[in-house]
């Protein structure tokens, strides 16, 4: 609960700060960047998204403007996860079957937030099994470390008692609008219903 | 030599006799429902597992375990053949954070009340699969409690995404995954 606290503590000070820095932007009181020069600044919300340098399981490399010209979903997760990664790649697999051929033009990315074991093999297998257009992720821990600041995803590696470990992970799945910006998230315990919506906005979005 | 395709014909039926009525007495033991089982004051309802990927090292149990009696009691571990360990943990979703943290005194069973491991909450983690868990199969799994002993019971191996099969726009907070809710 301490722990809570302190992090719900720390939250707010994060944005409080990205606040100051959003207003001292706009009022370009950032030197170097004289009030003269006032650009306009565009929206300062925290962004979500950014540059990537990832491979699939075949090893082509993907990045941030392979999310252009297609809307995308995004969800990181690991394979060796036993309930929530299941849950939500079998989800996105059925709305993936609802959405019928429309989900063609749906670029969906499982994002592996344990590439010490998530191996390409094991990351083809896995994704397969839920449906093959799933596309997996996988970089180094270092270029992970950089998509997941980017995407504000958080993970973190969790000891077993008995060994070996397991990984606290952001299960939120990420939308991705064509224009390569990120553009809403689903909670995977969301229903069905509103989902299909967000998905079908997703795709009718030009 | 023309009867020897008669005789094995025979013989197949023989056996198949024999492995019917080994099913049905099987069947007939259990007290309950089919897929129920009853040790003393708890009855443990439909455990099942998901089918993995060829290459999957973990798998999740799920049941319900009501304690019908007015003491309480614990599952305090479980083990298979099929797994090097099983633990018991539970989920939780904060903030969009998914974490899984281990019971390490294992999972409470208070009196009266009906407990539900199920895909968001409570599972067992099978870990150090053998083989891949493959649809269809049934995983002998031994349950220890705290009070009613050991049980083995079979977690029945459902498709990957378990028996909702997916989401097909039924509002599936984790209760809506349970068994029995099949579409």
């Amino acid at each position: 609960m301490r722990t809570l606290r302190i992090l719900r503590h720390a939250a707010w000070v994060l944005v409080a700060l990205l606040g100051l820095a959003a207003l001292a932007a706009t009022l370009g009181w950032f030197p170097g960047d004289g009030p003269a020069s006032r650009r306009p600044v565009p929206f300062a919300a925290p962004s979500i998204g950014g540059p990537f340098a990832m491979r699939d399981a075949a090893g082509v490399a993907v990045g941030e403007r392979d999310l252009v010209g297609r809307p995308s979903l995004l969800f990181f997760g690991f394979t060796h996860c036993p309930d929530i990664c299941p849950t939500a790649m079998s989800d996105i697999a059925g709305w993936m079957k609802e959405l019928g051929p429309q989900a063609d033009s749906l670029q969906v990315f499982f994002v592996t937030v344990d590439p010490e074991r998530d191996r390409p093999a094991e990351l083809a297998a896995y994704a397969a099994m839920f449906d093959p257009r799933i596309r997996p992720l996988v970089g180094t821990e270092a270029e992970l470390a950089a998509m997941a600041k980017a995407w504000r995803v958080y993970y973190r590696r969790v000891p077993l008692s008995g060994g070996g470990y397991t990984m606290d992970h952001t299960a939120t799945i990420y939308l991705v609008g064509r224009d390569g910006r990120f553009s809403g998230t689903i909670d995977p315990r969301e229903g069905g219903e509103s989902t299909l919506a967000k998905l079908r906005r997703l795709l009718a979005a030009t | 030599m023309t009867n020897r395709p008669g005789l094995g014909r025979i013989a197949a039926a023989l056996l198949a006799t024999a492995f019917l009525s080994t099913t049905f007495l099987a069947a007939g033991m259990q007290p309950a429902r089919a897929h129920d089982y009853t040790q003393g004051d708890l009855r443990i309802g439909h455990p099942w597992t998901r089918a993995t990927a060829p290459t999957a090292k973990v798998g999740a149990g799920y049941m319900t375990i009501a304690n019908r009696g007015g003491v309480p009691d614990r599952l305090v571990s479980a083990s298979t053949d099929a797994a090097g360990r099983v633990e018991i943990h539970e989920m939780s979703m904060e903030a969009g954070v998914m974490r899984m943290r281990e019971l390490a005194g294992g999972l409470p069973l208070p009196a009266g009340a009906d407990v539900a491991l199920k895909p968001g909450g409570y599972h067992l983690m099978l870990m150090d699969l053998r083989a891949p868990l493959k649809q269809g199969a049934s995983i002998p799994v031994m349950l220890v409690f705290e009070r009613a002993g050991r049980v083995q019971v079979e977690l029945k191996v459902e498709p990957p995404g378990g028996p909702a099969g997916g989401a097909h726009g039924h509002g599936h907070g984790a209760g809506s995954r349970a068994p029995g809710h099949n579409h």
